[in-house]
């Protein structure tokens, strides 16, 4: 087809209407700007991409312990630097996430029609917590069997024992290596196309103009 | 390593120390980010 080809009016091809959607409400100065406003440039948004930063860590060293399997990363000692490397990246992961929701509350990131980007990384956050304990529950060893017997009364508390059940090794290690997984990662990269797409919210406060 | 941690235990508070301790650290942090000036590069024209 060639490129040049004039487009009509209102096309009937999905693919046309698509592209004019995509071009209307994220075009490519917006998804990668040359330039941003001098309040992007605050350690609030350090923080976040230091979350990011972490979760490539984290699905990285995830997918070698998933490849080569729990007698290595507790047995042979690259498995226990695995093991460790996937544990300090999410702890990393967390502490960062948290002080970057830290500043977007303080600092009100939903205003101005920000609701659903503060809204999707408040899920973000839930999930991730999900993630957290299903992996305590893979581990395969003694600590995982505690949680887990333990866990199973919390989860029956809850009136959800008949849908997660933490005995299930199966069922929480492909929660925690698939569905969950994919859940955060494609929640983040929704986030960060909606920032993308709406800028990140002004300083309450612009200039300082309003201080008394 | 395998030996059971200390814990802070102050009124109906009970958290263990390392716990504790990751919490200090992010308020420290994020009370330097409060006060550290971020550094500028680019133009003068409100924009970077």
């Amino acid at each position: 087809m060639d490129a040049a080809e004039p487009i009509p009016e209102s096309p009937s091809s999905w693919t046309v209407r698509t592209r004019r959607a995509i071009d209307r409400h994220l075009p490519m100065d917006h998804l990668l700007p040359v330039r941003q406003p001098y309040y992007v440039g605050s350690w609030v948004y350090v923080f976040g991409v230091i979350t990011i930063a972490a979760l490539v860590w984290v699905v990285v060293s995830g997918v070698v312990l998933a490849f080569m399997g729990p007698q290595w990363w507790h047995d042979s000692s690259v498995g226990r630097f695995f093991n460790s490397l996937h544990f300090w990246s999410v702890q990393l992961f967390f502490i960062f996430m948290v002080l970057h929701l830290w500043g977007q509350y303080f600092m009100a990131g939903w205003r101005h029609g920000r609701a659903a980007t503060w809204a999707i990384g408040v899920v973000i956050f839930g999930i991730s917590i999900l993630t957290a304990f299903t992996g305590y529950l893979s581990q395969q060893n003694f600590d995982s069997q505690f949680i887990a017997i333990n866990a199973k009364d919390a989860m029956n508390g809850a009136g959800v024992g008949a849908f997660f059940n933490v005995l299930n090794f199966g069922q929480m290690y492909g929660l925690h290596i698939v569905l969950l997984p994919i859940g955060v990662t494609f929640l983040v990269v929704v986030h960060i196309v909606m920032v993308r797409a709406r800028g990140v919210v002004k300083p309450i406060d612009p200039e300082g103009g309003a201080r008394s | 390593m395998d030996s059971p941690t200390t814990y802070f235990h102050w009124g109906f508070i009970l958290i263990s120390v390392p716990n504790l301790l990751v919490i200090a650290g992010m308020i420290v942090l994020f009370a330097i980010a409060l006060v550290a000036p971020f550094p500028h590069g680019g133009d003068s024209d409100g924009r970077r």
